[in-house]
């Protein structure tokens, strides 16, 4: 097609969809409303996505230390534990740390226990190369001397492992039969629009246009309603989540975990969004008025 | 040229429209197709814009040859033909100058030529001054006109009109078939689908009269007799 016709199109596209008036803002408001829920629950279920690889990755192994183990014993352990397979790091945290954590977290109360008093013993922390491997290196590390025992979570990290790979296997779809409910129903919109310009295709093909040409003015004008019904989604996800990330990070910056950052998290998301309702709206389009394009 | 051989034309309910018609029309003529409602005229014209198919027989015009005429090839088909119809047809959210351009952006004329030939139409059905105006602030007859004006844009070989006067006054009616008497003047050939008598009896050409789908005269300077 020559350039010249193809903005001749584009022009006629953007002409027809400010001359449909009320059937314009109809179908553009169709797709804002499908493109909001969009937006934020691809939003909510990347974030989940992101979160529970942060607690998934967050598993350690605590391998207890029994105290009466000598410091170069001590050394030889952390050796034998980094040798282990799928030991990533190892960490040592003395018996005194362990308890201002506990202090930082239940209270001062948990001061009397401070010095001798303190029942608690050295540990290290043995952080593995994937999640589901702190059960066996657990196991493993329990068989080495001077360590009095070794737990992964033992049965809470199992049940953080199942409840992730639902979350995750739910999200997934859950997205898939978000992104069906908004191809369908920005699909019938256009649908809508269509059909009630069934006369105008037919009028357009007595006077010669050929197939193709009818097609791009109605394509472009799909593809116009889906990328103007984008636009307000775009700016309240992107608002909304600029929003809600700044909460977080103040709500739960101690624990470690973080949302996706604004950007380029935000930039991926409106992309999205815009290509969503630009291939729906343009497909829409092309597919409802394949009936009327028949000789 | 226009040829029909043995066309039939039979619906899918099992009435038969048209009947084994044979005609010829030669070009430059100014052809009237009259018949009462319901005759088949409508029918006969239609099939010759391809809106409709025969059921059998073969019709060309010029080099279409209708029997093996590709679907791709149905758009070059009216390009080459100019259609008025008696709902004149425009486009409601085009302009009139916007209406009759689309028949020339169609074949991808270019800007400046469109502008030219739309401006150059419309003074000749005398809408000049009504460019910019949609087709529900006009009167029936100025749509009739924009109708013909896009109808002739290409300069098409052949113009069929079906019933353009059906739903305009008499003296509107008079206005639209002068108009297309000055299109035939210019070697035009223009068939008009009619049942208005008094135009066919004072602007006498040949005349095709249908009753029950068969061809029942063909006479040149006929007039409307008592048929109906």
């Amino acid at each position: 097609m020559k350039s010249k016709v193809f903005f001749r199109h584009v022009k006629d596209s953007l002409r027809s969809l400010r001359r449909n008036g009320w059937m314009s803002v109809a179908a553009v408001s169709a797709v804002t409303v499908t493109l909001l829920l969009v937006g934020i629950f691809m939003a909510l279920i990347f974030n989940l996505h992101h979160i529970s690889q942060q607690v998934e990755n967050d598993v350690q192994v605590r391998v207890y230390i029994d105290k009466k183990t000598t410091v170069k014993q001590r050394d030889e352990l952390k050796n034998k534990l980094k040798k282990l397979d799928h030991v990533n790091k190892v960490t040592y945290r003395s018996r005194q740390q362990e308890l201002d954590t506990i202090i930082g977290g239940y209270g001062s109360q948990w001061r009397m226990f401070s010095g001798d008093q303190n029942p608690l013993s050295d540990v290290y922390m043995v952080k593995t190369t994937s999640p589901k491997a702190t059960i066996t290196v657990s196991k493993e590390a329990q068989k080495l001397d001077h360590v009095v025992d070794a737990s992964y979570g033992g049965r809470t990290a199992k049940k953080l492992f199942n409840s992730v790979d639902l979350a995750q296997k739910w999200g997934l779809g859950f997205t898939i039969l978000l992104l069906f409910v908004a191809v369908f129903l920005i699909n019938n919109t256009i649908r809508i629009t269509i059909l009630s310009r069934s006369d105008e295709i037919r009028i357009m093909r007595l006077v010669g246009a050929t197939n193709s040409y009818i097609r791009w003015p109605f394509l472009l004008e799909g593809a116009w309603t889906g990328l103007f019904g984008a636009i307000l989604p775009i700016i309240v996800v992107d608002v909304g989540y600029a929003v809600v990330y700044h909460s977080f990070s103040m709500a739960n910056g101690a624990s470690g975990y973080s949302l996706y950052a604004n950007m380029p998290f935000l930039f991926w998301l409106d992309l999205m969004l815009a290509g969503i309702g630009i291939v729906i709206g343009a497909l829409g389009s092309v597919i409802s008025m394949r009936r009327f394009l028949k000789f | 040229m226009i040829q029909m051989e043995n066309v039939t034309k039979q619906y899918a309910n099992g009435v038969t429209a048209i009947k084994d018609v044979n005609l010829e029309i030669q070009d430059g003529e100014f052809v009237y197709v009259i018949g009462p409602s319901g005759a088949g005229k409508s029918t006969l014209v239609k099939m010759l814009y391809h809106e409709l198919m025969p059921t059998s027989g073969t019709i060309k015009i010029d080099s279409f040859d209708f029997s093996t005429m590709k679907p791709a090839e149905v758009p070059f088909l009216r390009r080459h033909i100019g259609i008025v119809f008696q709902d004149f047809k425009l486009l409601p959210r085009l302009t009139v100058y916007e209406n009759v351009a689309y028949a020339m952006q169609v074949i991808e004329a270019p800007d400046a030529e469109i502008k030219d030939r739309v401006l150059e139409v419309l003074g000749l059905v005398g809408l000049e001054q009504k460019l910019r105006r949609f087709p529900d602030e006009l009167s029936g007859g100025e749509q009739q006109r924009v109708s013909v004006a896009r109808a002739i844009v290409n300069k098409p070989k052949v113009l069929i009109a079906d019933e353009p006067t059906g739903n305009l006054d008499p003296q509107t009616s008079d206005e639209i078939v002068d108009i297309l008497e000055r299109i035939n003047a210019n070697s035009t050939t223009v068939i008009m689908a009619t049942h208005n008598k008094d135009i066919v009896n004072e602007r006498q050409h040949r005349l095709l009269e249908i009753a029950g789908g068969r061809l029942v005269r063909d006479e040149e300077g006929g007039t409307y007799g008592n048929e109906e």
